[in-house]
């Protein structure tokens, strides 16, 4: 650390140029930030999208029901661990424009389907005890400034209670949060058992949404999914059954193209980086050879003089790295710059830290042959030059 | 602090030096003794490329001989690697140079610092040497002071607080007042006499002034490789 002046005095002695390279370097870094969080914002979706779930429908269409009963059937299906089903609600909370998803669910099925949901297991008890009891995502929660104990009214779309009204109250008793930030924590769940009880006098008993199956093995999915669909085949109540992910990859393949042409771009303006970097930190050294010299003189040992060479390299590219991550993650996060194309637009704390990482990456390979010549100089030579 | 006594500090034994050139070999020096007694304040005259600076290198540990053992304080740097000899610079010998050869980038006082950062003084403990050292060479009110702000004599007095200021066994000096007028080059050459005859510093000062080597308490002469008490003719 004493000798972190002695670094920086160096960068300062030609501001201009010291200035000019960490401004490239921040461009870059920008450029960086605003390409992770994009191609996160794309392919978010499809990394999400967990690669053991598949879900069943009715093959007609998805608004078309299924028996309740299937659950049973599906979980002696070979290849399939576990099923659980959702029914759509449709429900409006005070305004249409409010859109979020509630749905009736087996919760603790539900919840084991679902680990990328994360309640607070004193909540999940509380659940379990009441009926009328429904979790909600903090994105929600926080939208409408829901607590636990508030009782919501929904008005359902779809679905109305014995007495003619559609308006159905829930008791919250719990707030899930997502196992990761790209986890959607909009929808609210509530319990199956009280929605088929209260239903019953209209329509619908016994039938569900649709199914969430979970399969033991991955590379076995399109298997399962066969012979689930086949198990069905010719019943009143077909089904077709996908991987969750399917139609989201689908878009993504498309959207891969846009980000391999920006990742090609970013890859040659890091190019350009290397280059500019390592000429400047080339002339750097080039120009102080006498002064490397008297280093040495004063007894500064090789290993040394090799460090301080490379911590300049790497406290010229950190910094620029890190102004550059830092004005792309002001940026980036103040939300999604499409209005509304790229719901999950945020600078994931991965690629922060791995553009941290490049950024020293960066200052050691463009500082290791400047350095390895400081290294080399004699004494005696590099005096003679002052 | 060096008492002053005639034990040998500096001892050349049948130097050689040879560099290369190409194909071409230049001999600078050969077969060349020296014996520097602790306390000695010994000018080093000679011509224009007869190997001053080439010698002093070698006394310094900053060049090994092509042949014969250079040794300080017992110590034969001729045999030490090259981290070893750092680490040996940094602890025994101060260097001045007739350039001066301060950092531009760095004040005064930050320029003085820069043998102290290899030790393990604090900073508060490094704080107090460098102050000393530029008390001890008059130039406490230009600690602030980058090079460029400071006369060419204030400048070889920074450079020489910066040789002292980790007191080291030996102080060598290469035409430390080649760059400056006479009355400069006299309070540099007063500042050395004084550390030599009250702190008792070892001083080797490469020189082409016999007004500067007149204040050395001897005088040897390097021509054609080899050393003489008397001047060459
Ligand atoms: N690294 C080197 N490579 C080749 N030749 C060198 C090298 N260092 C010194 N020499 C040669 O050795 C000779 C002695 O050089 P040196 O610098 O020791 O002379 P000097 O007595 O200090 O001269 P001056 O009074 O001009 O400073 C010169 O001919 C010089 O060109
Ligand atoms: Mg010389």
């Amino acid at each position: 650390m004493k000798f972190l002046h002695l670094v920086w005095s160096n960068l300062r002695r030609k501001k201009l140029r010291t200035s000019l390279t960490l401004l490239s370097i921040l461009v870059a870094f920008v450029l960086f930030g605003f390409l992770a969080a994009i191609k996160h914002a794309l392919a978010g979706g499809v990394e999400l999208a967990g690669a053991d779930r598949l879900i069943v429908r009715h093959k007609v269409s998805i608004i078309q029901m299924l028996p309740e009963s299937y659950k049973a059937r599906m979980e002696r299906i070979p290849g399939v661990v576990l099923a659980t089903h959702q029914t759509w609600f449709g429900g409006i909370y005070q305004d249409p424009k409010n859109f979020f998803m509630q749905n009736p669910v087996v919760p603790e099925e539900f919840l084991a389907m679902h680990p990328e949901l994360i309640l607070a297991p004193g909540q999940k008890q509380a659940w379990l005890k009441s009926r009328t009891g429904a979790v909600v995502g903090r994105k929600t929660a926080d939208r409408f400034h829901w607590k636990i104990g508030d009782r919501v009214p929904i008005q359902s779309t779809i679905w109305s209670k014995p007495d003619g009204s559609r308006v159905w109250e829930f008791d919250i008793v719990g707030i899930y949060d997502g196992k990761d930030k790209g986890t959607d924590t909009t929808a609210l769940f509530f319990r199956y058992d009280y929605f088929d009880e209260v239903r019953r006098q209209s329509w619908g008993k016994g039938q569900v949404g649709w199914y969430t199956i979970r399969v033991k093995d991955p590379a076995q999915a399109a298997d399962v999914a066969k012979r689930v669909d086949q198990e069905f085949e010719n019943s009143s109540a077909e089904t077709k059954t996908e991987p969750e992910g399917a139609f989201v990859q689908a878009w993504a393949r498309q959207i891969g193209n846009i980000v391999m042409i920006v990742a090609a771009i970013l890859g040659a303006v890091f190019f350009t980086i290397l280059l500019v970097t390592g000429n400047t930190m080339a002339q750097a050294v080039r120009e102080r050879t006498g002064e490397l010299g008297v280093l040495k003189a004063i007894g500064f040992t090789n290993g040394q003089i090799v460090s301080l060479v490379l911590a300049e390299a790497c406290l010229l590219t950190v910094l620029g790295g890190g102004l550059g991550l830092g004005l792309a993650w002001l940026v980036i996060s103040r939300g999604d710059p499409t209005g509304g194309l790229l719901p999950m637009f945020f600078f994931p704390t991965r690629d922060l830290l791995i553009g941290l990482g490049i950024s020293v990456v960066l200052g050691i390979v463009t500082g290791i042959f400047p350095a390895y010549q400081a290294m080399r100089l004699r004494v005696a030579d590099a005096l003679r030059r002052m | 602090m060096n008492t002053q006594g005639n034990d040998t500090l500096v001892s050349v034994d049948g130097v050689e030096k040879i560099f290369h050139r190409g194909a071409e070999e230049i001999h600078v020096l050969s077969n060349l003794q020296l014996r520097v007694p602790s306390g000695e304040f010994l000018a080093l005259m000679g011509p224009s490329g007869s190997g001053k600076s080439t010698l002093l290198n070698l006394i310094g540990g900053l060049d090994r001989p092509t042949r014969g053992t250079v040794s300080v304080a017992g110590e034969r740097l001729d045999q030490l690697s090259d981290h070893r000899l750092a680490a040996w610079r940094a602890r025994h010998v101060g260097f001045v140079f007739q350039l001066y050869n301060l950092m531009p980038m760095l004040t005064a006082e930050r320029n003085v610092e820069l043998p102290l950062l290899l030790t393990h003084l604090s900073k508060a403990e490094r704080s107090q040497h460098v102050k000393a050292a530029l008390a001890m060479v008059g130039l406490s009110h230009r600690e602030r002071h980058y090079p460029r702000t400071l006369s060419g004599g204030e400048q070889q007095r920074v450079g020489i607080a910066r040789g002292i200021v980790t007191d080291p066994t030996l102080l060598l000096c290469d035409e430390p007042t080649g760059d400056l007028d006479r009355k400069a080059g006299d309070e540099i050459l007063n500042l050395l006499q004084g550390l030599n005859r009250e702190h008792g510093k070892t001083i080797i000062m490469v020189t082409h002034d016999p007004h500067a080597s007149a204040r050395a308490a001897r005088t040897v002469h390097l021509d054609k490789g080899q050393l003489s008490n008397e001047p060459v003719k």
